[in-house]
């Protein structure tokens, strides 16, 4: 692909002996390659995740008619196409491109070394990772159909084979969700300790990018929260094929106690993938608004304190799951003061944007429609945070609407905006301006298109993971099938304007315009690097001498000021 | 504005109607001030009407002030809504005000059974009344409601009533409500359950005292049609009886078979 034709540039400054394609790119162990490869691999699920997401939703638009290019949609089928993905975009999308892509790709060439400092792990998490899919697309197929019990998985509908009629379903999907935390705890281990011990001479914790500070807080808040939920996988594996009966009530097990452990991951995970997000928006936003970042400090602090905060509300996910009434009002106290913490945040980065001086190129576009759709995912998450209020909006398209509004600006707005920004930077080739204007402007509009008439439907009690609306008469109605009907078309303009930047994506590798080592004059040390970086990464390793938000200062010549650059610039 | 989409049929769903209101004016009023200083960033900052960025660390007090002082006027105003949340919680969920009547409801996969207590306003007596996917309520009375589920999670969930409660098997849960609107509405299943999820649904039917006596009477004598089936044959919608239809013909195949398993 886009190595082969710069190979010879890599070859000049690549110390290591001649490599085979096989060792160069599958088994490889530079943490570029392993970048492209969680890259490459999320993006893939990420279109699987879309055809899901389009197979059920055309049911819902039209019910009991064929689909195209799937066929008739059952309620069993259903149950699994909704179940599948949310996990595989959560677990196989969000994670694997916004953490394990760029983290992989990014940390290094953002602190200034040659590559991971445990590259062998390194290699192992992608192959974990990728064991993980296979065991996914297994579970597909085995008798009976893949799991349906929602990305939840409440037992007892989980672990008793009797009831979800998914024998197999249930334990493989379980298995590949359990592969791909490993994977993730390896590359979790491989990023912190990297970011601790291999900065670049001179370079203080506080002139890390915020990018790398998100991913590694990500990582710290992963770590945390996920022994719980492995916890629980393992009894509920054992529930479903050795007949233990943890979460099985008629034998002394409590199936609410599945929920704690689930929810004691499943919130900290909503910020494991937003920091991440968070952090690439800022280095893009400062980059094309030439402008220094508001309050560093400030945004580290409140990154710090949201995710400390993110630890004691879990319950949110559990107003009307039985759990004692009196314990609600704690947990909504907790849900709504979070609000305050990512607001400060927020308002830093618009305060960032003030007397800036804005290029609205196509990275900056993706990261504003972040801040936005981000802003609108935010708001619309205190209805559901008010315990009062949830007795109503539990498991309505209310609840859809919400967290689409964040993890579609997380996963999709802002993977785009560092896809745009760092292209030049991975391919050594910029991509096709009119197609991503085409991308930028149909994705976005499609996709408020898609998600705000959720929001009504969710108003009329909608409830999720329902088939077909016709049991429902309330539900039933022409004009809430309208407005089903219109988000489905909405989905369906939304995946097809992806063509455009699967072509951009693929072709730019091959013809687009040749990229310089910092086409964006900024400073962080990626820039540094040749584009694309050489085995090895630097000419020679940098020192630092500031921090990476040194736009726009008064008495240099240039508005940009590299961290490397030890005099004015 | 809830009551645009969906009738308020419960004694406390004005409150929760004004609880929404309250947190979208709130927090409407703070995203439309939010995204408005952001447009206005947006464009007044663009590169070809300022072409030079200013140097602003922010983290200078006379600078940072202009993100903490929103901050702090979001805390009071998080202040206020916990407050409105809590007080409907406490009334919905925390409260049990002195029963007229009570019910039992029982989900399993995939359909609901009622038990209604009869004349003696006792469960598990001779008069009980039993139906399957149909339950009736008398408009104005007190209803305590016995929740439990034969094999796994389901949610006892009556959206006009603003009534939410998930059902767990191995356990009782009560709560209350009190219709205020006759009519008939939709009971669903709001928790994921299996392969039937779609179709567990059920009507609840407010009546007055008289229709009340008339049902259950019809009832116990084989009489009743239930109001479940009627409605979905025919489609009824009580949010607003002149809304046109979905043809019902265009039901999957998949759910005859599926009605028919039980």
């Amino acid at each position: 692909m886009s190595q082969a034709t710069t190979m010879t540039e890599a070859h000049a400054h690549d110390v290591h002996h001649e490599e085979s394609f096989w060792t160069k790119y599958i088994f490889s162990v530079d943490h570029k390659v392993i970048g492209l490869q969680y890259m490459f691999l999320g993006l893939f699920m990420a279109l699987v995740g879309g055809y899901f997401a389009y197979s059920f939703r055309m049911q819902l638009a039209f019910p009991g008619q064929e689909v195209p290019l799937y066929g008739l949609v059952s309620p069993a089928e259903y149950n699994m196409l909704v179940t599948n993905h949310g996990t595989i975009m959560i677990f196989w999308v969000a994670m694997p491109v916004l953490i394990a892509a760029f983290g992989n790709y990014m940390i290094p060439l953002m602190i200034g070394c040659d590559d991971m400092v445990f590259p062998r792990l390194n290699r192992l998490s992608i192959q974990v990772f990728f064991v993980s899919i296979v065991v996914l697309f297994i579970s597909f197929f085995v008798e009976g159909g893949g799991f349906g019990g929602a990305w939840t998985s409440y037992p007892p509908l989980s672990s008793v084979a009797e009831y979800s009629l998914t024998n197999w379903g249930s334990s493989l999907w379980l298995l590949a969700v359990a592969l791909e935390i490993v994977a993730f705890l390896i590359g979790g281990i491989n990023f912190l300790t990297t970011t601790m011990n291999s900065r670049a001479p001179g370079m203080r914790m506080t002139d890390v990018p915020i990018a790398v500070w998100t991913i590694n807080i990500a990582v710290i808040m992963f770590m945390a929260s996920v022994g719980p939920l492995v916890a629980g996988a393992v009894m509920l594996f054992m529930d479903q094929r050795l007949g233990t009966t943890f979460f099985l009530p008629s034998a002394g097990g409590d199936p609410v106690l599945w929920q704690h452990l689930f929810w004691f991951f499943g919130h900290p995970e909503v910020y494991v993938v937003l920091f991440p997000a968070m952090g690439i928006v800022a280095d893009i936003i400062t980059t094309f608004s030439r402008k220094k970042l508001f309050g560093y400090r400030a945004i580290l602090y409140t990154i710090i304190a949201t995710g400390a905060l993110s630890f004691v509300v879990w319950a949110h996910h559990q107003f009307v799951a039985g759990i004692d009434p009196r314990m609600a009002n704690i947990f909504a106290v907790t849900t709504l003061l979070i609000s305050v913490p990512i607001a400060e945040m927020l308002f830093c980065y618009i305060a960032t944007l003030y007397g800036g001086s804005i290029r609205y190129e196509l990275p900056m576009k993706w990261a504003m429609a972040f801040l936005i759709s981000f802003l609108v995912g935010g708001v619309t998450g205190i209805p559901l945070g008010a315990s009062g209020m949830d007795i109503f909006f539990h498991d309505t398209y209310f609840v859809i609407a919400h967290f689409h509004y964040t993890f579609f600006p997380i996963a999709i707005l802002a993977m785009f905006a560092a896809i745009y920004y760092w292209y030049p930077k991975m391919f050594g080739r910029h991509m096709n301006k009119l197609l991503g204007e085409i991308h930028f402007w149909g994705t976005f509009l499609t996709f408020n298109g898609l998600f705000l008439p959720l929001f009504l439907v969710g108003m009329a009690g909608q409830h999720r993971r329902i088939y077909n609306y016709q049991h429902f008469p309330d539900l039933a109605s022409a004009d809430l099938q309208g407005i089903r009907i219109f988000a489905t078309t909405s989905l369906v303009l939304l995946l097809l304007f992806q063509i455009p930047f699967i072509w951009n994506f693929f072709a730019s590798m091959v013809t687009g315009e040749k990229a310089e080592a910092n086409p964006w004059k900024a400073n962080s040390l990626e820039w540094v690097a040749p584009s694309p970086p050489p085995h090895g990464n630097f000419k020679e390793l940098p020192t630092v001498y500031r921090g990476p938000y040194e736009y726009s200062v008064p008495g240099n010549r240039e508005d940009y000021w590299p961290q490397h650059m030890p005099d004015r610039n | 504005m809830l009551d645009y989409f969906i009738p308020r049929a419960s004694s406390f769903s004005g409150d929760m109607d004004g609880l929404f209101n309250l947190i979208v004016y709130g927090v409407g009023f703070w995203f439309v001030l939010t995204l408005s200083v952001l447009v206005y960033f947006m464009i007044r900052f663009r590169h070809s009407v300022s072409p030079k960025a200013a140097y602003i660390t922010g983290e200078k007090h006379s600078e940072s002030k202009w993100v903490h002082w929103p901050h702090y006027a979001i805390i009071v105003f998080d202040v206020v809504l916990i407050a409105g949340a809590i007080m409907v919680w406490v009334q919905v969920k925390q409260t049990l005000p002195p029963k007229d009547d009570i019910i039992r409801a029982v989900g399993q996969q995939w359909s609901w059974s009622f038990v209604h207590s009869g004349p003696d306003g006792k469960l598990d007596t001779e008069d009980d009344v039993l139906t399957v996917n149909d339950l009736h309520v008398e408009v104005g009375k007190v209803y305590h409601f016995e929740l439990q589920s034969r094999d796994v999670l389901h949610n006892f969930s009556i959206p006009a009533f603003r009534l939410k409660q998930d059902m767990i098997p191995g356990r009782t849960i009560t709560g209350w409500f009190e219709p205020t609107q006759e009519g008939t509405f939709d009971l669903q299943c709001a928790e994921m359950c299996g392969h039937g999820h779609g179709i567990m649904g059920a009507a609840i039917t407010v009546h007055s005292p008289e229709s009340y006596q008339a049902t259950m009477e019809a009832i116990q004598n084989g009489t009743y049609e239930s109001e479940y089936l009627k409605r979905l044959k025919e489609g009824s919608t009580p949010i607003n009886a002149k809304r046109p239809q979905v043809s019902q013909n265009e039901a999957s195949p998949y759910t005859e078979k599926l009605l028919s398993s039980f």
